[in-house]
């Protein structure tokens, strides 16, 4: 007999998409987290509307950590689809909670689990007159069977449902009577387990908000002053223009009595990119957000928008490729195609956020930093972050002044006309390799100039002369370089005398803070950097050199950010060894340290 | 020099010139470059809020060749419609006039061109339209008519498509069709399309004398000026103008601008109310069949809103709004970050 952990505890609920899952769900992982305990959920989902199989899991994790754990503790065996399987993802001594309404098929037993049978079926019937909606009202009858399995006071559920649907009293009472139906029937019969038991923690997650990335980056960018988007559907980034369409009308003062701000859906990505580049040629704060394919046809927008030096802001939201591969699962895969965006030699901004506070604060630094640069910067989140929810602490606004970059006005220009100085649009005149600008509507004689992807002088003239190209392409690589000054440096946890080091970005972070832990319980301590932009900064090379061996862990085959270090920094290269985890699943802890472990003794051998 | 012609704001004819043209010598081009000079200058437009768009080929690279006081920007082939529909949301206060071709508008950038029109962005969009891809040297491109020959001799078998009924269905609200040639009729449609508020296409036919202009092509100088076949002749006349024009009742055409300003249509050979989309595209499709180029303003929707109008947008351009306008405060963030605790 286990003892029951106090508030240890990862559920995977087996359901079909489209069967209102997402509903009981959410009400069961907010439960949760209401009662004060560190909790996630992780949403692996299928492309598909209707009938393919979906898992949601949740953990409950005392010890506060919040990526998906890869040991299920209970399965809700709720998807006839997919059961036969589902017996065997759950641990040995784990419980599978089943619809008994009829008996379970043999096939679908199994040794060394505890199955506990709720009728789930007969339940809603007897609640909830034939309809679409009693399928989906099903759904609610596993969140009071585990409520009472596991210590869910109904009181907790109640106010769930209050904050859900507040103002739909009827739903609520539907609701509430299934979830009661599941939560009595295991009462009655006296079920028990022994393998957790949630206790509130009280104050545990006071204060604490649970939101995704796509939210919180649509957040920042309204807070950041994006006042032109344009974007188109596609999947894990279409809720975050959804998002900006939700929060701009509440957030974005009236000028005029009018909107201060434009959001349009467009024909294709390579429109919306094009609407960046002419909202940013034209002096607003422009941004799209897409996943790899839209980012595929943007490219040569991209390249247009590197080399005529306009700035424009593109959240890139990655999923599982290539081509439409897995478009409902997390990668890192796009990181290359980021960083070397469009034709020619191209190099750019990435910023990388790893939790919702940085998806917020770097989604507003980002428009700063295209125009302090000029240029396209990438926000980079993949799936995991931004599509699933995170309990965090609050969002903060950095209060700080925009940063417009070097763009001149009239007026400005009308000083430099006194101090006999000549406005060059695509002259290096600070020796950064970022030149001044000027926005139509400037109405400043000098102001004016052609703008082109073709091949231009310093002075915007077209320009087919090898000296003049040259100059333009040698600038922006030393504009780039002046950007390793500008963006988020890497946060470095380290300790003295530890020589094994970890790298990571994104949304592996939780995972290796966790493998971290676990690392140093059975010896192996380890000093940790969180890349959190690219060019690279000079922490990075120190990072490299203080240690005797570098993991660095990221979700792609093709080792992409270990490529990029190794480009630049050869000779510490070859300190790297990669942790790859690609199979589309946001990344666990398990996983990460069985690679280390594994590449250690491989080492030692 | 007190003899040089100054329009209502100033200026003079040179006022509106750009950088030498690097076109062929005679390319139609130019001689619609020369239009819009005019049709500017006469409208006494202050080329300071005037932006340049166009895409990639001969005719985009034409912006260069006119109104050297005004922005311009020269992106990337077939998209200038999206790029000055960003432009045009970041500052609607300013006036986009775009040059196209038929290989940027009709082939690689019909889908964009489509959309643009569908939304009835606010532009002056001209496809300088002769049938074949210039740059790339003598190519059809989708607009070449079937049975046209090019110059090594080869047949076009794929019908063409034709820009204007194209606009007229898909919702620009301001469409003609002219000739390079025809500075009298173009220069006044110009006017009329930078007067107007929507989607204004012009699809002017501009023969390329270097690469169509041999016998055996429907875009060949000697071809188009045998089977123009104007509706009307046009005056434009702006709104500080008070005059009368020359207007016969009952058989000359007017039309209001959203600008005051109007556009005379004296008739010539038929009846023709631009305002009936049901007459414009059967008008273009009996020319078509009669191998006619039907020229003057085709269609006019006065009643529809311009896409910054209808997204709402604030008077002051979103791209003069500083942080105060745009950053909302910490308060409503702290109320944010209470809903996300529900």
């Amino acid at each position: 007999m286990e003892t029951p952990s106090i508030n240890d505890l990862n559920i995977c609920v087996a359901t079909e998409n489209g069967s209102g899952s997402a509903s009981s769900n959410n009400i069961l992982f907010k439960a949760i987290f209401k009662m004060g305990i560190p909790c996630s959920s992780k949403n692996m989902f299928p492309s598909n509307i209707q009938g393919l199989p979906t898992w949601y899991q949740i953990r409950a994790s005392a010890e506060g950590y919040l990526s998906r754990k890869d040991v299920i503790d209970v399965m809700v065996m709720f998807n006839d689809a997919t059961a036969a399987k589902d017996i065997y993802r759950v641990r040995d001594g784990g419980l599978i909670l089943f619809d008994d309404s009829a008996p379970l098929p043999a096939h679908l037993k199994r040794e060394g689990v505890q199955y506990i049978g709720v009728p789930a079926n007969k339940l809603v019937a007897k609640l909830v007159p034939a309809s679409p909606l009693r399928a989906k009202q099903r759904n609610m009858i596993y969140v009071g069977a585990l409520a009472y399995l596991f210590g869910i006071d109904m009181d907790v559920i109640k106010a769930v449902l209050q904050d859900t649907f507040g103002n739909k009293p009827a739903v609520i009472e539907s609701n509430l009577a299934c979830i009661d139906a599941g939560y009595q029937y295991l009462k009655e019969k006296g079920a028990t387990q022994n393998i957790a038991r949630l206790q509130v923690i009280p104050n545990g997650n006071k204060g604490k908000i649970i939101t995704d990335g796509n939210t919180a980056c649509a957040l920042g960018a309204i807070f950041g002053g994006a006042s032109v988007i344009s974007w188109y559907p596609i999947t894990p980034s279409s809720s975050l223009a959804e998002a900006l369409e939700h929060y701009l009308p509440r957030l974005r003062k009236k000028r005029d009595g009018k909107r201060a701000y434009a959001i349009v859906q467009a024909e294709d990505e390579i429109a919306a990119a094009g609407m960046v580049v002419g909202a940013g040629w034209a002096g607003a704060r422009a941004m799209t957000s897409t996943s790899g394919p839209g980012l595929s046809l943007m490219n040569e927008m991209i390249g247009l928008a590197y080399y005529a030096e306009i700035p424009g802001v593109f959240f890139i939201v990655q999923r599982g490729g290539p081509s439409t591969g897995l478009p409902t699962r997390t990668q890192q895969a796009d990181i290359s195609l980021m960083y070397g965006a469009s034709h020619g030699d191209t190099r750019h901004i990435i910023l990388l956020p790893h939790d919702m506070n940085s998806c917020f604060d770097l989604a507003r630094r980002s428009f700063d930093l295209a125009d302090r640069f000029q240029t396209p910067v990438f926000v980079a989140l993949d799936l995991d972050l931004g599509m699933n929810l995170w309990s965090s602490e609050p969002l903060k606004l950095q209060k700080e002044p925009f940063d417009w970059g070097k763009r001149l006005n009239a007026q400005q220009l009308e000083e430099w006309v006194k101090a006999g100085k000549k406005f060059r649009r695509y002259f290096d005149q600070d020796g950064d390799g970022i030149p001044y600008r000027t926005v139509p509507g400037n109405p400043h004689p000098m102001a004016p100039y052609f703008t082109r992807g073709s091949g231009h002088d310093a002075d915007a003239r077209y320009s087919e002369d090898e000296h003049d190209y040259k100059y333009i392409l040698d600038r922006l690589r030393r504009k780039f370089e002046t950007a390793r000054k500008y963006v988020p440096k890497p946060i470095i946890e380290k300790e003295k005398g530890v020589r094994t080091g970890v790298i990571c970005y994104g949304s592996s972070y939780e995972p290796v803070r966790e493998a971290r832990d676990r690392l140093k319980a059975r010896g192996l301590k380890t000093n940790h950097l969180l890349l959190r932009a690219l060019p690279l900064t000079s922490e990075v090379p120190e990072f490299l050199a203080e240690h005797d061996v570098v993991y660095l862990v990221e979700q792609n085959r093709d080792a992409q950010m270990a490529a990029i270090i190794k480009d630049e920094y050869p000779g510490l290269g070859a300190k790297i060894i990669s942790v790859l985890v690609y199979n589309g699943l946001p990344v666990t802890a398990g996983e990460l340290v069985r690679q280390i472990l594994e590449a250690r003794e491989s080492a030692a051998a | 020099m007190t003899d040089v012609k100054r329009n209502r704001i100033n200026l003079t004819e040179k006022d509106y010139e750009g950088a030498p043209s690097t076109m062929c010598r005679g390319c139609g081009h130019d001689a619609i470059s020369a239009s819009v000079m005019r049709a500017f200058f006469e409208s006494s437009i202050d080329p300071r809020k005037v932006i340049k768009l166009s895409g990639i080929g001969c005719s985009s690279k034409t912006p260069a060749y006119f109104l050297g006081q005004s922005f311009g920007f020269n992106a990337v082939h077939g998209r200038m419609s999206a790029v000055a529909t960003g432009a045009n949301l970041a500052n609607h206060k300013l006036l986009p006039i775009g040059i196209s071709g038929d290989g940027d508008t009709a082939a690689i950038g019909l889908g964009n061109f489509c959309h643009m029109m569908r939304r009835n962005v606010n532009i002056t969009y001209i496809v300088e339209n002769n049938g074949v891809y210039g740059l790339t040297k003598g190519q059809f491109s989708a607009t070449a008519d079937i049975g046209s020959v090019m110059k090594g001799g080869k047949v076009n078998d794929i019908p063409a498509i034709d820009l204007a009924e194209l606009a007229i269905t898909l919702g620009a609200t301001y469409v003609a069709r002219s000739f390079s040639g025809d500075r009298k009729q173009l220069a006044p449609l110009i006017q009329g399309a930078l007067a107007h508020r929507g989607s204004a296409i012009l699809d002017v036919i501009s023969p390329c004398v270097t690469f169509n202009n041999h016998e055996g092509s429907t875009k060949s100088l000697k071809y188009v000026k045998g089977h123009l076949d104007p509706i009307h002749d046009v005056d434009f006349i702006p709104p500080y103008e008070n005059i009368e024009a020359d207007y016969e009742e009952g058989t000359d055409h007017e039309v209001r601008l959203h600008d005051g300003s109007r556009i005379v249509l004296h008739k010539l050979s038929k009846d023709y109310d631009p305002t009936d989309k049901g007459q414009a595209i059967t008008a273009v499709h009996a020319a078509v069949a009669e191998g006619k180029f039907l020229t003057g303003l085709i269609y006019y929707n006065p009643n529809r809103i311009d896409f910054a109008t209808e997204l709402d947008l604030c008077d002051t351009p979103l791209a003069e709004l500083g942080q105060e306008d745009l950053q909302p405060t910490a308060e409503q963030l702290d109320e944010i970050n209470a809903s996300f605790m529900k």
